[in-house]
């Protein structure tokens, strides 16, 4: 097994006497002004270990990490890595230990490469060609395929994931933490990823790993720890509980499942045809993209990010227009109309970014109110600002879809994604849209957030509403839409009805071998 | 080692603080820098800031305060609409010389027939000059993607060749005995912007300035627009999606921009500067750049902010006068509040922390 990278696992596991314990959390209390986000943590991680790290947003997940990965340091409590105590004044000491990080938001520039980005995370970056073979290299052993001369821009976020993950295994961490990896990839392309965590885990590094797909926990960690308002509920065997047990352990309840009930498909309320985007410099252009959705009626597309994702929703939220005939809404042609226009005639979208795009994160949750409920909401009379107005619909957004949040005169940036999440999608909804287009509507949202997401999705449908998920979450689209179409570089299939298809009979649909492709990067 | 290290969120009040600890600290280099130049640094710095407003001779520097903060908030409140949404208009100086130039000659035309409509006339003139040369940047930058920032520049200096030729040229006074130089509007009634109320300093161009104060605080934090600009400027992607085009913008913050400082290059010529001459241009286009920053891009700071910059050139002229300090005072002295203002606000979104080194 003692090959190649994982010098510094090697020597622990020839090491005298170390047990198999590679970390320990004993105590660990963080108090920020009014939350207290750790509340005596205790737990340890094993050598070789998929740990799973279990809560809701908010119950102090991110906080813990940070304190193991040195971004933060806790108020009280001790910590050991490898039997040597682990207190890290910054995350440069942290990586210098052995502890990596995935982010669940990526840290890259856009305007630079792969090897350039990676570069630019380390303290003494080799020869550009030498990075770029190491990095062909790793990506190559761990089934992550990447080139390092493309740039970032260029890239779907599951590519961008990649390029975390193979920054963080270039520096060989014994403990690695990765927030919410899965939440951006298709089955496949998971898949793939829990190999490579696998393979590591077998080299000896542990794995500390932040997730609330309980599906997924079940199936690949070894012992799950469960936080519950900044406290250990307890470690558990995931193999040994059900779902819904350890969700219920997650939130402290019963969760509820999603109601499909009580829908009828009405008349046809979208209609787009031979959509076609001009080919973007290093995107992904839409090819002839068409399809009606009904009234009632929620249509699911699949697909891996950077397959035409962030297009589609731009031609449909009216970022960019179209040639006549393209988006007709209710009969009214609005291929020719921007956002304001269109939301107007009834057709909303919420785009997959929150920060920066589908929110302002320095601007306040009764701003954001404003960003796109302006016009339907009469926020405004003839441009001059109603905030009394703004900050009451705010406000019922903030009640209805359950935002945690001290008020509406938060920065939505200060919001955990989460929350910032349904805030968004609670935005688009209470403006009883005719057709909503949504993007990775639970992306990075917790098993309880989620689940309110979908429902109310559901139930906007419910409503008579015509609604489309565009989402990367396949069980997601399973549990929500009547019908499923797969998007593949820019290309949409013909949709088909969701009643009866399997994971696997949709993973062939997705053209299946997109995300299994074995690294054919230039060595 | 001192390390800078990110704040989570920065206190408000912190941001009130840098500007007047920019001021400060200005106040304390400058006095270093007189020091040593072998100048009493206390007489200076007072000289500087306090008798044009409280000396024996601020009967006359009192009202030169307004005089000179006029344009520079009007050009400045212009100015931080489009810093605000992220788009860099450099060039107001030329905006402003152009202004005066257009406002010049509806005055030169009409001379020597008098109306009521002649000074409100020579106002829109003076706006759709200052608009027309600030949409060269803005036409440039969304039909060919060229940086407005060096456009707008580099038609400052377009603007000044402009007013060299109209001094020399076509609006030579026929009366002035070939000396460069328009007639003097100050003393053609219809055409002459003169002080309202005596010893105030305050003529139409301050007036215009209030009122720009009072317009631009309305659009920026009561009208759609102006929050959407402010989206632009923090978040592009979502201005898109909230329904802004960009190209849209360009043109409105540019043009908006120029053709308040093209009106207060007309309040100039018509009023305390009287006539075009090669150098109608005096800087006050690029000064409204620091107000626009010293103020925080609000109105109210900006208000304050056009007020301390006037009270430099005054009280910088003053200094020549009386302490025989060089013409540079002036200069300097700004200078160096734009960057020590640039050097606190660093302080808003960082701490300072002393670590030992490892």
């Amino acid at each position: 097994m003692c090959k190649g990278g994982n010098r510094l696992t090697c020597q622990k596991h020839n090491g005298d006497g170390v047990t198999d314990e590679l970390f320990r959390a004993e105590g660990l209390s963080k108090t920020y002004p009014g939350v207290r986000a750790n509340d005596e943590v205790s737990f340890s991680v094993a050598a070789g270990e998929i740990h799973a790290l279990l809560g809701e947003n908010g119950a102090g997940k991110s906080t813990l990490v940070k304190a193991i990965y040195g971004l933060i340091r806790p108020d009280a409590g001790r910590m050991w890595l490898g039997g040597v105590p682990h207190a890290p004044s910054d995350p440069h000491a942290a990586r210098a230990a052995g502890v990596g990080m995935v982010f669940q938001h990526f840290s890259l520039f856009d305007a630079l490469t792969v090897a350039e980005n990676i570069a630019l995370g380390m303290d003494a970056p080799p020869r550009r060609a030498d990075l770029s073979r190491r990095i062909a290299q790793v990506s190559a052993a761990y089934g992550l395929p990447l080139n390092p001369a493309r740039r970032i821009e260029s890239l779907s976020a599951g590519e961008r994931q990649r390029v975390e993950i193979v920054r963080c295994l270039l520096g060989n961490p014994r403990l690695l933490i990765m927030d919410e990896p899965t939440s951006v990839l298709t089955p496949q392309e998971a898949e793939i990823l829990f190999a490579t965590l696998r393979q590591l885990a077998a080299q000896g590094t542990a794995i500390l790993y932040i997730s609330h797909k309980l599906d997924e926990i079940r199936t690949h960690c070894d012992r799950a720890t469960i936080l519950r308002q900044g406290r250990v509920v307890g470690t558990v065997n995931p193999r040994d509980h059900s779902a819904r047990e350890l969700a219920a352990m997650m939130v402290g309840a019963e969760m509820r499942l999603v109601d499909r009930s009580g829908r009828q498909a009405g008349a046809v309320v979208l209609t787009v045809a031979g959509l076609t985007s001009a080919p973007a410099t290093e995107g992904t252009s839409l090819q002839d993209v068409g399809f009606q959705i009904r009234a009632g009626e929620i249509l699911g597309i699949g697909g891996v990010a950077g397959n035409g994702q962030e297009e589609l929703i731009a031609a449909l939220s009216g970022e960019t227009t179209g040639r006549p005939g393209t988006v007709v809404l209710d009969g009214h042609d609005l291929s020719a109309q921007g956002p304001e226009p269109r939301r107007r005639a009834g057709l909303l979208a919420a785009p997959e970014d929150r920060l920066g795009h589908a929110a302002v994160p320095e601007m306040s949750l009764t701003e954001n109110a404003i960003l796109t409920g302006a016009t339907r909401q009469q926020l405004q009379r003839r441009g001059v600002i109603d905030h009394r107005a703004a900050r009451r619909f705010a406000e019922t957004i903030i009640a209805d879809f359950d935002v945690r949040t001290p008020g509406p005169a938060t920065a939505a940036g200060a919001l955990s994604g989460g929350n910032l999440q349904k805030f968004v999608i609670g935005r688009e909804i209470l403006q009883a849209p005719r057709a909503l287009v949504v993007n990775q509507p639970t992306w990075g949202v917790d098993a309880g957030a989620a689940a309110a997401i979908r429902q109310a999705l559901l139930d906007l449908a419910g409503r008579g509403a015509a609604v489309v998920v565009i989402s990367q979450d396949l069980d997601e689209l399973l549990e929500l839409s009547d019908r499923f179409a797969a998007l593949n570089a820019g290309r949409l299939s013909a949709p088909v009805a969701t009643e009866g298809l399997t994971l696997e009979q949709i993973g062939l649909m997705l053209g299946g071998a997109h995300g299994m492709e074995v690294a054919h990067v230039a060595a | 080692m001192l390390r800078l290290e990110p704040r989570a969120a920065t206190p408000w009040w912190l941001a009130v603080a840098s500007p007047l600890m920019a001021v400060v600290a200005t106040m304390v280099a400058g006095g270093v820098l007189f020091a040593l130049m072998g100048f009493d640094p206390v007489a200076s710095i007072r000289t500087i800031f306090w008798d044009p407003l409280f000396g024996p001779a601020s009967g006359y520097s009192r009202p030169q305060l307004l005089v000179k903060a006029g344009p520079l908030i009007l050009i400045a409140s212009g100015l931080a609409i489009g810093f605000r949404a992220g788009i860099w208009n450099i060039g107001a100086e030329g905006q402003y010389i152009i202004g005066g130039i257009c406002g010049a000659a509806v005055a030169l035309a009409a001379y020597p027939a008098e109306g009521a409509w002649i000074f409100p006339a020579m106002v829109l003139a003076g706006a759709a000059g200052g608009w027309a040369w600030g949409m060269i940047p803005a036409t440039l930058r969304n039909w060919t993607g060229a940086s407005e920032i060096l456009v707008s520049l580099m038609l400052v200096y377009v603007a000044q060749r402009v007013a060299a030729w109209m001094a020399f040229g076509p609006m030579r006074s026929p009366e002035g005995f070939g000396m460069p130089g328009s007639r003097n509007l100050q003393h053609y009634p219809s055409a002459a912007n003169p002080e309202l109320m005596a010893g105030t300093g305050a003529h139409w161009g301050v007036v215009a300035a209030a009122l720009a104060v009072l317009a631009t605080w309305f659009l920026m934090s009561r009208h759609i627009r102006g929050f959407r600009i402010r989206v632009a400027g923090l978040a592009p992607r979502a201005a898109r999606f909230a329904g802004v085009r960009p190209e849209t913008l360009v043109a409105f913050c540019l043009g908006l921009s120029g053709a308040l400082a093209g009106m207060a290059g007309l309040f100039e010529v018509s009023g305390p500067g009287g006539q075009i001459t090669d150098s109608f241009g005096s800087g006050y286009g690029f000064t409204a750049i620091i107000v626009a920053f010293l103020g925080r891009l609000h109105p109210l700071g900006i208000l304050l902010a056009g007020l301390l910059l006037a009270l430099t050139y005054i009280g910088g002229e003053l200094a020549q006068l009386m302490l025989q300090l060089p013409a540079a005072t002036v200069q300097v002295f700004q200078g160096m509040l734009l960057f020590f203002l640039l050097g606190f606000d660093t302080l808003t979104r960082y701490r300072l922390r002393w670590r030992g080194t490892k």
